[in-house]
């Protein structure tokens, strides 16, 4: 058997893993949206509880973000992969199910990623608040605005803007850390160039496709995130 | 609470922690060295340089560092030049192979956080040491590391961080640090949720020293930001005798 190239790798000929491989990337980037869904929901939240929350809110979540930024982003993936799976099995033992039952790696995967994502989303939100004038939420108040109409109209598109050159780096982040997910045995983008790598030997040349292929996606979406945030700031005047 | 189950967990697991730390601190100690030659490449001004470390530090942050592990611990398995060469013996040690992945990681991160540093020195400072004679090569050992040293430090720290969290990686090369054991614990035990609090713990507690130990150093090299100490009585009475 001859080497296939590089070219017979990616193409969708018979040695072909270029379908395989645009599933896989395509898997990648769900995971990495829904993580970072779930982050947004739980940094919006943290943010809250951070700065209008009372002491025992506020407690909860420093000691949230504390721990999920101070411990491997590996160990909370194996937390959820392997605790929901003794989880569900618990569960299923009650039902009268036998055996071992396993969690969904997606489902573990992009929670486990939303949570250390969501860590961090919190600081994020809460920085952009604070940068947010106290005097546009007065001018608010005093048009009138019921605390719900201020917070749709004012508050959160201008924290918004202050927040997204932050969650772009966290969309990276994120993005970067799916690649963890493989793992649990997820067929994403890694997942399918190890299965790639394993079944033609040619690790070096999967791993590659895999990296520049990260590359290529976190780069449109980086160029995607500049785009939100010119038109999340027009209206401000740069010097 | 199933407290002697978290305490044999707690022994176990802290059995692999110098491991962890010697990833860590190789990784940073190397990744630093190297951080520093790619920041003065970009800022050198020479224009090769200052394009190979743009598009060294895209790569190294814009792939996963698992992606960077698998492609120095497998990848490079695959040439017959690598595997005969007499670099083979360390390329083929998963050890080092972690400890190259985490260093190439970190210089591209670390690298923008020194040319940040670099790039805050007050120009004054520079045309002070110039203008006492000091060769470019003395300024920059006496004046500009320093100095960038000092404000590079809080993002360093940040980055100290995330590399010792980056070490668990190492475990899916089959290496037995903290989180390989742990994970190994949870296959065995399938108790993940006490197995992650103790592992937890001990990924804080580094955390935790490793803030504290910049902290330190942070405020030893700022005593021209301190309050001047007051005099102690001793002293006092020194000087009045």
């Amino acid at each position: 058997m001859t080497q296939p190239t590089l070219f017979d790798l990616i193409g969708t000929g018979p040695n072909g893993w270029g379908p395989a491989l645009l599933t896989g990337a395509i898997m990648t980037v769900l995971i990495a949206i829904s993580g970072f869904a779930i982050g947004a929901a739980i940094g919006a939240l943290g943010a809250w509880a951070k700065i209008s929350g009372g002491p025992v809110l506020r407690g909860i979540a420093s000691t949230y973000t504390t721990i999920l930024r101070g411990i491997p982003d590996l160990l909370v993936i194996y937390l959820f992969y392997f605790g929901g799976s003794s989880v569900v099995t618990a569960v299923g033992r009650w039902f009268g199910a036998e055996g071992f039952i396993g969690f969904p790696g997606f489902l573990a995967g992009a929670l486990a990623v939303g949570i250390t994502s969501g860590a961090q989303q919190t600081e994020v939100f809460r920085g952009a608040f604070k940068a947010v004038h106290a005097g546009e939420i007065e001018a608010a108040i005093a048009c009138g605005m019921s605390r719900f109409l201020c917070f749709r109209r004012i508050i959160a598109p201008l924290t918004l803007r202050h927040a997204l050159p932050g969650m772009g780096n966290v969309w990276q982040v994120t993005l970067k850390e799916s690649a963890l997910v493989s793992v649990t045995g997820v067929v994403e983008l890694l997942r399918q160039a190890q299965i790639g790598a394993g079944s033609t030997g040619m690790p070096f040349d999967f791993y590659a496709i895999a990296a520049v292929i990260y590359l290529a996606i976190s780069t449109v979406s980086g160029g995607l995130l500049q785009l939100g945030e010119k038109r999340a700031s027009r209206g401000v005047r740069r010097a | 609470m199933d407290f002697p189950f978290l305490y044999e967990t707690f022994l176990t697991l802290i059995a692999a922690l110098p491991l962890t730390l010697q990833l860590a601190a190789t990784a940073i100690a190397f990744g630093a060295i190297l951080a520093l030659g790619l920041a003065l490449c970009r800022i050198s001004g020479i224009l090769p340089l200052d394009w190979f470390a743009r598009l060294y530090i895209f790569i190294f942050r814009g792939s996963p560092l698992l992606v960077q592990i698998f492609l120095i611990y497998y990848g490079l398995g695959q040439f017959r030049e690598v595997r005969h060469s007499m670099f083979w013996f360390i390329l083929r040690d998963p050890y080092w192979c972690a400890v190259i992945a985490l260093m190439l990681n970190t210089a591209a991160y670390a690298a923008e956080i020194i040319r940040g540093g670099l790039l805050s020195v007050p120009h004054g400072q520079v045309e002070a040491a110039r203008s006492c004679g000091m060769s470019p090569f003395m300024v920059f050992r006496r004046i500009t590391l320093p100095l960038a040293v000092r404000q590079a430090l809080p993002a360093y720290s940040n980055e100290m961080i995330s590399m010792v969290k980056a070490t668990s990686l190492a475990s899916i090369i089959t290496i037995m640090e903290v989180t390989g054991v742990a994970a190994k614990l949870i296959s065995e035990t399938f108790r993940a949720i006490e197995v992650f609090v103790v592992a937890g713990f001990i990924y804080l507690a580094i955390n935790f020293v490793l803030t504290r130990l910049v902290a330190f150093v942070e405020y030893r090299l700022s005593p021209h930001m301190r309050q001047p100490a007051p005099l102690s009585a001793a002293t006092v009475a020194g000087e009045i005798r």
